[in-house]
């Protein structure tokens, strides 16, 4: 009970802010059941992009490898994956043309920084243009795909007022990046494979010494890494908006580590703050449709990145990276 | 005994090794016996490194072979070395900061439960029993950034054990240990030679060898000089071997002839990196042609003495005059350029910058002066020339003044750095564990510059962990306790007991 009371204490300030955040959504909602909902359940729509490039950057930087391409993994996925779709009316092959594009665009980054040794940053920024120019120069304007991924209702439990609608109610690709959440969690802290990419992130030479090969974790982390990136794209393009726009991305894959950074490089700190920023983007509609600060639209525009700088400002200096990040691994 | 007979535990067989045109092992046989603790003894620079990191597959020889109970091995990793349970205690620790003991210990061969899932707890039980087993308790949840580093060193020494190695390797273990840590590593050393384990040990202490050893194999520039039983040689004997001739470890040096008070320090106060009271109501005075030694045991204030008189740590209360200036809150520039020279505790962190070449760091306390820069710009061959005449006045052994300071040995870069505060014109110079883990060589070749800096009027501030070079070099001596100075004399009023005593307990 005492240990609790704790818990409470030293959290007080996530839940205020939890209870602050509630409290503003019912007033921003006009204090109606219904819009104060949509508001919810569009907060985990746009989180679910950011906690996909979040965990790709998580499997990266935890490996020993800053991974600033994720926008880029994202963008090719997202032109590949509704391609696909487009051409073959089949949205499970678009989903995995899309995972399949990020894996590639993994092992490209692998063979930059871990064969090639090159700075990571530029192989990154390598990735980003190449998706931008890319997908500009191959993209047709008109091409359609006939629906997006429909919704599953989880029997009984979206039935449930509220909750259901918000979690119960959802696209494939949303329920699947809660459960990678989970699944990612418990690789990183629970299994031989997550102590091991721990272990080569923070202090590569020691992990050799005692026989872990260093260049194949790494890229193996960053193809499992681009995969997710992938279906971070599948989910723009086949789950969000259902076509492709140029530069679709519009500067996602940077919130996603953002997103990574503010969690501490840990799944379910980097979720709760993919809400938080999700939540940004959510609130933006329910702004609009009240009128608030119409005379000012691009203040509106402007809350996710306020609240990027702000948060990144104000967090990065108690999160502590990797400490082997940015740094080419080469055996003596 | 029949050892004679059984096959050896190790044995290396005409090792060579070059890198580029340096002769780094020229043709080297060792011989390890099963449960023999063998030294492996030379100066920075002789090749035992090599050596070893070639027993451990971390380098590839160019030539010769390695036997292992009596069969040719092939040594192409650290992996192989440790399939063929060899294990190494590395000098710079290869130990992940961020995860716990036992997670250090387990990794790469890590038990599991079924679903592949990490069996923490069975690992964690396993490194607690292994603890007990050879004396080495340690947390097993502990994480292994907040361990004191002679803890650190036994998660080391854990992760060979838990690899069941026959043959442990251990590169300069007692180099970062206090003489209690040192004495129980040394029984424990015995406890496992015991067990039958057979130990190479790397070390520069010639006490130690003496102490240890079953066996010692001497190196010098590359090549094996001898092997011999410690119980047939003495200090001098062993340290002429090393070196080639005879080594004067006693400093000759003539009367003192201290003159003005240069440092005067008065009721300092000063805080550790925990902010709890490191130096207090500290006072102390040093005088011109004097060298002033502190003995301590390690953490009783030294080094946030010396960083409080170089400007890197600020004081809480109380003065520190140079000339009668008061300098306490000056920048570090402002006081090295008021005649303050610095030979820092860490060389490979505060001492030097080590991508950056030789040159460059044999100037680094005078690049922004004339005739090292003129108007902001650098002018090369004015450093370069400094450098090439300073290199060939200290002897530091480098094949270029533009290769990086950090390719250098231990020794050598402690060279650089003494050449870089010597020739700086000053009037104190401050020297914090000057000889800590180099060579006999550098050793005796420091210790004689302190002394010249002495007889041409520096005032000298010595700090040093080892008593033996306190009493050499010093003419007074204060004993550092609790952060409190607990007795000032003359060198020839203390005896050697005393000094420990007060050293321990803060009173004889």
């Amino acid at each position: 009970m005492n240990s609790l009371l704790q818990r409470i204490i030293r959290l007080r300030w996530w839940i205020l802010t939890f209870l602050g955040i509630i409290a503003f959504t019912i007033f921003a909602g006009d204090f109606r059941l219904d819009p104060t909902t949509a508001i919810f359940a569009a907060t985990l729509r746009h989180s679910t992009p950011l906690v996909l490039g979040a965990l790709c950057g998580m499997l990266c930087e935890r490996s020993g490898v800053i991974n600033i391409g994720i926008e880029g993994q994202m963008l090719m996925s997202a032109f590949v994956g509704f391609s696909v779709t487009s051409t073959t009316s089949s949205l499970y092959l678009g989903v995995a043309a899309g995972l399949a594009c990020g894996m590639l665009m993994g092992a490209a980054l692998g063979g930059l920084t871990v064969s090639l040794q090159g700075d990571q940053i530029i192989a990154g920024t390598v990735l980003n243009i190449a998706a931008l120019g890319l997908t500009s120069f191959l993209y047709t304007p008109g091409e359609t795909i006939h629906s997006k991924t429909p919704r599953i209702d989880i029997g009984p439990l979206a039935d449930i007022p509220v909750i259901g609608t918000i979690f119960f109610s959802n696209q494939p690709l949303t329920y699947f990046s809660l459960l990678l959440v989970g699944i990612i969690w418990y690789a990183l802290f629970k299994t031989t494979w997550g102590l091991r990419t721990r272990a080569i992130g923070e202090h590569p030479s020691a992990a050799e010494t005692v026989g872990v090969s260093v260049a194949k974790m790494r890229y193996l982390n960053l193809i499992i890494g681009g995969g997710i990136a992938g279906l971070a794209g599948a989910y723009l393009s086949l789950e969000a908006v259902g076509s492709f726009e140029r530069n679709m991305t519009n500067g996602k894959g940077f919130v996603a580590l953002a997103v990574m950074i503010f969690g501490r490089w840990n799944p379910v700190g980097a979720w709760g703050a993919a809400l938080l920023f999700g939540y940004t983007n959510a609130i933006q509609t329910q702004f609009q449709f009240r009128g608030w600060l119409t005379g000012h639209p691009q203040f509106i525009g402007m809350i996710p990145f306020i609240v990027t700088i702000v948060v990144l400002a104000g967090f990065v200096g108690k999160a502590r990276a990797p400490a082997a990040i940015g740094q080419p691994y080469t055996r003596e | 005994m029949s050892t004679q007979q059984a096959p050896l535990a190790l044995e290396a067989e005409g090792i060579c090794k070059k890198f580029g045109t340096l002769v780094a092992n020229d043709e080297v046989n060792l011989k390890v016996e099963k449960g023999q603790i063998h030294a492996l003894l030379g100066e920075n620079g002789a090749g035992k490194s090599t050596l070893v990191n070639i027993l451990f597959g971390l380098y590839k020889a160019d030539q010769g072979e390695v036997r292992i109970s009596g069969e040719k091995v092939e040594m192409n990793s650290p992996h192989d070395a440790i399939n063929n349970k060899i294990g190494m205690v590395h000098q710079h620790f290869q130990l992940v900061p961020v995860l716990s003991v036992t997670e250090n210990i387990v990794l790469g061969d890590e038990p599991t439960s079924k679903g592949g899932a990490l069996d923490f707890e069975k690992a964690a039980a396993e490194v607690s029993e292994l603890g007990k087993r050879y004396g080495l308790e340690v947390d097993p949840r502990a994480i292994v950034e907040d361990l004191p580093i002679g803890y650190q060193q036994r998660v080391e020494i854990l992760r060979s054990l838990y690899r069941q190695a026959d043959v442990l390797i251990l590169d300069e273990p007692t180099a970062v240990l206090t003489p209690q840590e040192t004495d129980h590593l040394l029984d424990v050393l015995r406890g496992l030679a015991a067990e039958g384990v057979s130990i190479i040990f790397i070390t520069h202490k010639l006490r130690e060898v003496l102490a240890i050893a079953d066996q010692v194999t001497v190196m010098r520039q590359g090549k094996v000089v001898g092997s011999t039983d410690p119980k047939e040689t003495n200090e001098e004997g062993l340290a002429e071997m090393m070196v080639g001739r005879s080594v004067v470890l006693r400093v000759a040096k003539s009367e003192a002839t201290p003159g003005d008070t240069i440092l005067s320090i008065k009721d300092l106060n000063v805080l550790d990196d925990r902010s709890q009271p490191a130096l207090r109501d500290f006072s102390l005075d040093v005088q011109k042609g004097e060298i002033f030694g502190i003995a301590g045991v390690e953490g009783n204030g030294q080094r946030e003495l010396v960083e409080a008189i170089t400007g890197l740590r600020s004081a809480v209360s109380g003065s520190i005059l140079m000339n009668g200036k008061e300098m306490s809150g000056s920048t570090a520039r402002e006081i090295s350029e008021e005649g303050i020279s610095h030979i820092p505790e860490n060389r490979e962190k505060h001492g030097l910058v080590g991508p950056h070449s030789v040159a460059d760091n044999l100037v680094l306390n005078r690049y922004f002066h004339s005739p090292f820069a003129s108007r902001g710009i650098r002018q090369t061959t004015a450093i370069n020339d400094e450098a090439s005449h300073l290199v060939e006045k200290f002897d530091v052994r480098t094949a270029s003044i533009h290769n990086p300071a950090r390719t250098l040995s231990g020794g050598n870069k402690q060279k650089v750095i003494a050449a870089r505060e010597l020739s700086h014109d000053s009037e104190l110079l401050l020297a914090a564990q000057p000889t800590r883990g180099i060579d006999v060589g550098s050793i005796e070749f420091i210790h004689q510059q302190l002394v010249n800096q002495r007889d041409s009027g520096v005032a000298v501030l010595l700090v040093s962990a080892e008593l033996d070079e306190i009493l050499s070099l010093s003419d007074r001596i204060g004993v550092i306790y609790q952060g409190q100075l607990v007795a000032i004399a003359p060198t020839e009023e203390f005896t050697r007991t005393q000094i420990g005593r007060l050293m321990t307990s803060g009173s004889d």
